[in-house]
């Protein structure tokens, strides 16, 4: 339904304060959402790293800042290596991944560790996004994934 | 040589840098176990290229810019042999002599050896003060020879220039920077990209001198010895504390020179990334491979394709028939904090065959750009705002057609939902499975 409560939540969690109202009002460097809902004509698509089995942006990584991790299949940045030079940005058939300006480096969906469910799934009201593991390829990987598309009525 | 006498290696990887780095990844995928001989003339780790400039500009240091952990070589079983020139490759005998006379047999190899930075032969170029850039050692030779408010003079304004010009603002140094063509990044980004970097150039003060080139290189009335201005091509004198040329790479195969593995201007391979020799493998900036904008083989000297090149090399080494899709030309950098990203035909000139669809932001700086041809994508610019830049590059590569929805594409808001309900749905598909979510921590 195009609520956006994901990107609040994903944000939320991505702060330091953890607080609402300081992560969106004062925190500096300003915490950065890794979901985005798509609002096209009427249709509300959450879009978030879909942690490829075959990743372009981890191939593409100038700095090998952008990994695979072995145990979990999770696609991850290493904020340490990387020097924002968005060649992953360049490569993700998503668009999947954004600039932390603030920051000068990449963010993505690292899904919430240290969480049970990440944010986003946990705070979706309308059962949107679900917590899955995608078995294509013979590989898997955890992802977010879109249940449903939604359309808004107008 | 022969071979009964020296220890032998299964794959014998020379370069330790992307492509080489892919492929070792690659083979280990396949073959756990079979002997892995990793040779660099450079002493270090697998490092990040384009990282040398943050490290110029005393962002960062060698343990930030490592590609691996630093126990890398040692979990997949490489032997790496660092500080080691290869003296000559025997394609006959299979059979590789390093500089410290050392002897190796192999079953396949990989010729990862990049590119050299060109240095043009000019009167005076062998003066102290001239310098190029692609490695750490030259900036390192850099950054030693450079203080605050010293002048360098940049011959050449492609991704190698322009990444040395941020890191010698950040050092307090003046920049000259002389290009050949009209414009900076000419091959790199289409004019208004140009236009749109080079204001964001000169903001730090970088000055430009376009349409001009090197044709002196003088000493100091001092020293004749060190550098101390560059004459150019129209008789002007510049004054400079150093000179460097960042004019682009050639290929490096003095390797194979001689030998039956065909060079056109790089090491010539198929979609297999195997050389005219049978066993050897060529990847990176000393490959020409598949192009799939251009559809024919080229040289392009770019990290990403290195890597993409070098991991088919290395599964095919190891193998696992896999073909190399191709990659095309692009480019990404964050000057000052103006982002741009570029590929495959960004200036399309006046060709017939290609439609251009272009928007410029109001003065926002923001520029979008979408080539096309037949109603496919070849090509893409996109500066400021390039979030979605990556959903227009996939559609290039799988070569869409774009038809239904092309006014779409130069939007703000662009996105996967702007496409058509059949081809959203083929390339963001619905989840597939279950909720209840995926085992955490491997287990």
């Amino acid at each position: 339904m195009g609520c956006g409560l994901c990107e609040v939540y994903c944000t939320l969690a991505h702060s330091t304060s953890q607080d609402l109202i300081k992560a969106f009002k004062r925190e500096r460097p300003r915490p950065v959402a890794r979901i985005r809902v798509e609002r096209t004509d009427g249709l509300f698509l959450p879009v978030q790293c879909r942690h490829c089995p075959d990743s372009p942006c981890v191939n593409a990584c100038l700095t090998g800042a952008m990994y695979k991790d072995p145990r979990t299949g999770a696609v991850a940045v290493d904020s340490y290596k990387c020097n924002g030079c968005w060649t992953c940005i360049m490569v993700c058939p998503y668009g999947a991944i954004t600039r932390d300006i603030d920051k000068g480096i990449v963010a993505k969906c690292d899904l919430c560790p240290g969480r049970d469910v990440p944010a986003c799934v946990a705070n979706c009201p309308n059962e949107a996004l679900i917590w899955a593991e995608d078995g294509a390829g013979g590989q898997s990987s955890p992802l977010v994934a879109t249940a449903q598309e939604r359309t808004g009525g107008h | 040589m022969t071979r009964a006498t020296v220890p032998e290696t299964k794959y014998l990887i020379i370069g330790n840098s992307a492509g080489g780095i892919a492929a070792a990844e690659a083979i280990r995928e396949v073959d756990r176990e079979g002997a892995i001989t990793l040779v660099s003339e450079e002493p270090y780790l697998a490092y990040s290229r384009p990282l040398i400039s943050e490290y110029l500009a005393g962002e960062r240091s060698l343990d930030s810019m490592l590609l691996r952990p630093l126990d890398f070589y040692e979990r997949n079983k490489i032997d790496a042999l660092l500080g080691t020139r290869t003296a000559r490759v025997d394609f006959g005998h299979k059979l590789v002599e390093l500089e410290d006379g050392r002897k190796l047999a192999w079953r396949k190899l990989l010729l990862a050896t990049g590119g050299a930075p060109i240095v043009p032969k000019l009167k005076g170029s062998h003066k102290k003060g001239v310098f190029t850039f692609t490695t750490l050692e030259d900036a390192e030779r850099i950054g030693q020879a450079v203080s605050r408010g010293r002048t360098l003079v940049v011959i050449g304004s492609g991704l190698i220039g322009v990444s040395l010009a941020q890191a010698l603002v950040h050092r307090g140094v003046a920049v000259v920077m002389v290009e050949l063509m009209d414009r900076v990044l000419a091959t790199a980004l289409d004019a208004e990209a140009s236009r749109l970097v080079e204001e964001a150039l000169r903001r730090e003060q970088i000055e430009f001198i376009l349409g001009q080139t090197a044709k002196e290189i003088v000493g100091r009335p001092e020293d004749g010895r060190r550098v101390g201005g560059v004459i150019l091509e129209d008789g002007r004198t510049i004054a400079c504390d150093g000179v460097v040329f960042a004019i682009g790479v050639t290929p490096r195969t003095e390797l194979v020179a001689g030998s039956p593995v065909t060079v056109n201007r790089g090491i010539v391979v198929n979609r297999r990334m195997a050389t005219s020799c049978r066993g050897v493998y060529a990847c990176g900036d000393a490959a020409e491979a598949y192009d799939f904008i251009h559809k024919t083989n080229r040289l392009i000297p770019v990290w990403p394709n290195a890597v993409a090149g070098g991991r088919v090399a290395g599964y095919n080494m190891a193998g696992r028939r896999i073909s190399y899709d191709g990659s095309t030309g692009m480019n990404s950098l964050n000057c000052f904090g103006l982002s741009t990203v570029a590929a495959g035909i960004v200036e399309s000139k006046d060709d017939p065959t290609c439609e251009v669809l272009a928007s410029s932001g109001p003065a926002d700086g923001t520029y979008r750009k979408v080539v096309l041809r037949n109603n496919r994508i070849v090509g893409m610019v996109f500066v400021g705002d390039i979030e979605r830049s990556g959903i227009v590059f996939g559609l290039m590569k799988d070569r869409v057609n774009v038809r239904r929805f092309k006014e779409t594409l130069l939007s703000a808001d662009f996105g996967l939902g702007a496409l058509p309900d059949d081809l959203r749905r083929k390339r963001l598909p619905l989840a597939n499975s279950q909720p209840g979510g995926p085992r955490r921590n491997g287990g």
